[in-house]
């Protein structure tokens, strides 16, 4: 006979397992005692990500969400919900509690989860336009040909206040209200889907769950704009994207819902794919234009922005793909709706790659305003291993650190950047006790540099100083003048470089002098990395008392640095030791010694 | 289906709506077999999987079931990841599937209505369009 109910007992790596497993043990006896073991079954399952609530149970079909659950309530759940049929009230999750809930009525919001721009994915099959349409795919396009002008979807989007999510959260309304006022009978729009940050996944993911709500989007701009042709700008090395992007388009034409005259009105539109190289500077928006015209891909000086003066000359309309995503819902449901999830500065929901030491990495889609805490600790369920956070690093190569204290900051446009911060495209790295700033900062440096176009001395020259300053103070031969030198020549690039990526490549740089001093003068004074990365600072000996002579780590070494004969104490030649730490591993005598 | 006009698309968009719904209630015919063929999910096997639920199915010849493609669920840390929708049953996700569990949940859930314990992971968020 079928099962009618499931009791699902949430067990992540993060919980305590033998508790959880005393817990499904007493579910499964009560179940067995009432008689209901033919129609209900208790499954222990993978974390719920709730974990600052568990152990946690869940009763399906009814989605009942028990929280803190202890073996001894395993009873009341069986007697009174299995039996009765009457919720066990103490336990309950109390939604009211849940400070976001009184925003938004009709969702749920113990998954501090709320999916607008991945609303389709995951769900629907991204090479079906059928599916698509299913799920009010379309919606929007028909609404706005239809029941809309121009100017009316320009106040819808006035009203949800949505700003860019590329990085630099400008008014979309703005933009498009730009672009629409030039009198010019050949306009562009452009999708931006070159996501270039080291740690982002979130565009890429977007356009392969769910292709048709960027094609959707941008005929939307092209209607609102007066533009007839889209192009996305898409780095090659996304291939699945591109591929589901150019069915996404062929289904659409073959639809009539692209094309020539748009479901039997006057509003023709089409798009056009162009592949990028890779380069992160081409993500800059009059870099991207220029790639896209067959240049090279350097930035240019705004003003004239592409809005005006874009794409060949052409008013030119750039948006994200995040933010072309979030366009059908928010005409679907109306910018009041939108407007109502957010912080008043910040509105809508964010996508964020969440990586690195966090053991639920993911990606994930929550409200503006959510915590940092929320997310790492909720969401993420905290750091893998039972280690110390140290660090959030959020907008990749032009954001920076944010540590512990400022993990209660709700995340916005404006909170993040008084943090030294930037909310970014959405990439969220996770950093632990064991990992080093200056070692971070040094790599994303690097990266700021390799990607420099070279065009302006500021962004060419200044970054690579930099990067020199940081690699001294790494091998333990920096100053604290070199603090200062580094904060003087930071400020130069903030104010003189020509685009975004120089503006911002001191960014990660000035969060950790401004975060992690401490951290800095362990390196400087001291001639010490505390987390033990940067390798011209670690010393790896071993103990002649504890060493009893077993031979695993001169075996183990990779440049066989290590000698000793048998039953005999070892030793480490520091001249040609590469600081890799295998030794370190492979003693069971804890002989090895870091410092 | 050749080029439409506004109300040719409403009623297609109307008569695949009450199809998904009928399909859903306890008398529904098919089982959705959903995974997620991200490239993240790619890489972390979700092909793998995919073939070893499909090649499950056919040797039991279970004619009722689909196995469909998704783009990401979000799931990173628990690639591949695998929403099983059987009529008459709560929608399941599924994470950490490999072959062997894949297997499994053909035996198990869609066979058997019994969940595939420990493999079973939440929804990451209400769903706004419904
Ligand atoms: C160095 C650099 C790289 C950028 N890379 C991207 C990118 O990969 N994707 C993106 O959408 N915007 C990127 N931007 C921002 C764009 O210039 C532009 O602001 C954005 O595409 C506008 O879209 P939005 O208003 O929807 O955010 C980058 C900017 C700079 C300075």
């Amino acid at each position: 006979m079928a099962n009618q109910k499931y009791l699902l007992v949430c067990s992540g790596e993060s919980c305590d397992a033998d508790k959880n497993h005393l817990l499904q043990e007493a579910l499964q006896r009560e179940v067995a005692a009432s008689g209901l073991g033919a129609t209900v079954q208790v499954v222990k399952t993978g974390c719920f990500g709730f974990c600052a609530k568990g152990p946690v149970v869940k009763i399906l079909p009814e989605e009942t969400l028990y929280v803190e659950v202890q073996p001894s309530d395993a009873a009341a759940i069986v007697q009174e919900h299995l039996v009765a049929g009457k919720p066990v009230a103490r336990l309950c999750y109390d939604q009211q509690q849940s400070k976001l809930h009184a925003k938004l009525e009709d969702i749920d919001f113990y998954q501090k989860q709320v999916r607008i721009v991945l609303r389709n994915c995951g769900v629907i099959d991204p090479d079906s336009i059928d599916e698509y349409i299913t799920r009010d795919g379309y919606v929007a396009l028909e609404k706005v040909l239809f029941e809309m002008t121009p100017e009316d979807v320009i106040t819808e989007l006035r009203k949800s206040d949505l700003r860019g999510r590329g990085g630099a959260g400008f008014p979309t309304w703005r933009k498009w209200e730009f672009t629409r006022q030039v009198t010019n009978p050949e306009k562009y729009v452009m999708c931006n889907a070159d996501e270039g940050d080291p740690g982002a996944y979130m565009d890429r993911s977007t356009l392969e769950g769910d292709p048709h709500s960027i094609l959707e989007a941008m005929m939307i701009a092209g209607y609102t704009c007066g533009s007839s042709k889209g192009i996305i700008y898409i780095r090659a090395e996304y291939p699945l994207a591109i591929a589901r992007l150019k069915r996404a388009i062929r289904q659409a034409k073959e639809y009539g819902l692209m094309g020539d005259q748009v479901l039997g009105t006057d509003f023709c539109f089409d798009i056009e794919i162009r592949l990028g190289a890779g380069a992160f500077v081409c993500g800059e928006e009059t870099a991207l234009i220029a790639s896209t015209e067959g240049s090279r891909g350097m930035p240019r000086p705004r003003p004239p922005f592409p809005a005006v003066k874009g794409l060949w000359d052409k008013p030119t309309v750039i948006n994200n793909v995040e933010t072309y995503a979030s366009i059908p819902v928010i005409i679907m449901k109306g910018g009041d709706w939108y407007a109502r999830i957010g912080t008043e500065t910040s509105k809508g929901t964010k996508v964020f790659a969440l990586t690195g030491k966090v053991k639920n990495s993911g990606l994930i889609e929550v409200p503006m305003g959510t915590t940092l805490r929320e997310i790492v600790f909720g969401i993420g369920g905290g750091i893998i291993g039972g280690k110390t956070f140290k660090a959030v690093q959020t907008g990749g190569p032009s954001g920076g650190l944010i540590p512990e204290e400022y993990l209660d900051t709700p995340i916005d446009y404006e909170n993040l950047s008084k943090l030294g911060s930037i909310v970014g495209s959405g990439g969220m790295i996770v950093m632990d006790e064991d990992d080093c700033v200056l070692d971070v900062t040094k790599f994303y440096l690097d990266f700021s540099v390799d990607e420099s176009c070279g065009k302006c001395a500021p962004c060419r020259i200044g970054g690579k100083t930099l990067l020199t300053l940081l690699d001294r103070i790494s091998k333990g031969t920096g100053t604290e003048d070199d603090l200062a030198h580094m904060k003087q020549l930071s400020v130069a690039m903030q104010r003189a470089s020509l685009c975004g990526l120089g503006q911002t490549t001191p960014n990660p740089v000035l969060s950790i002098i401004r975060h992690f001093e401490d951290e800095l003068n362990n390196h400087i004074q001291d001639r010490h990395c505390p987390a033990g990365k940067c390798t011209a600072l670690v010393r790896f000996e071993i103990d002649p008392e504890a060493c009893i002579g077993c031979t695993v780590c001169a075996r183990r070494c990779p440049v066989n640095c290590i000698a000793g004969d048998r039953k005999l104490p070892h030793v480490i030649d520091q001249e040609r030791c590469v600081k890799c730490g295998a030794c370190l591993e492979a003693c069971k005598f804890n002989a090895v010694i870091k410092s | 289906m050749g080029a439409m006009t506004r109300e040719e698309l409403q009623a297609f968009r109307a008569q695949k709506q009450r199809a998904v719904r009928a399909q859903r209630e306890a008398d529904g015919r098919t089982t959705e077999v959903i995974i997620g063929t991200g490239t993240c999910g790619i890489a972390a096997g979700a092909e793998v999987a995919l073939k070893a639920i499909e090649d499950e199915v056919a040797k039991h010849a279970l004619a009722n079931v689909v196995v469909k493609r998704t783009g990401c669920m979000g799931l990173c840390a628990s690639e591949p990841s695998v929403e099983v929708v059987k009529p008459g049953m709560p929608g399941i996700l599924y994470g950490k599937v490999d072959a062997a569990v894949g297997r499994r949940i053909v035996q198990e859930h869609i066979m058997n209505d019994q969940l595939v314990g420990e493999y079973i992971f939440d929804k990451p968020a209400a769903d706004i369009m419904q």
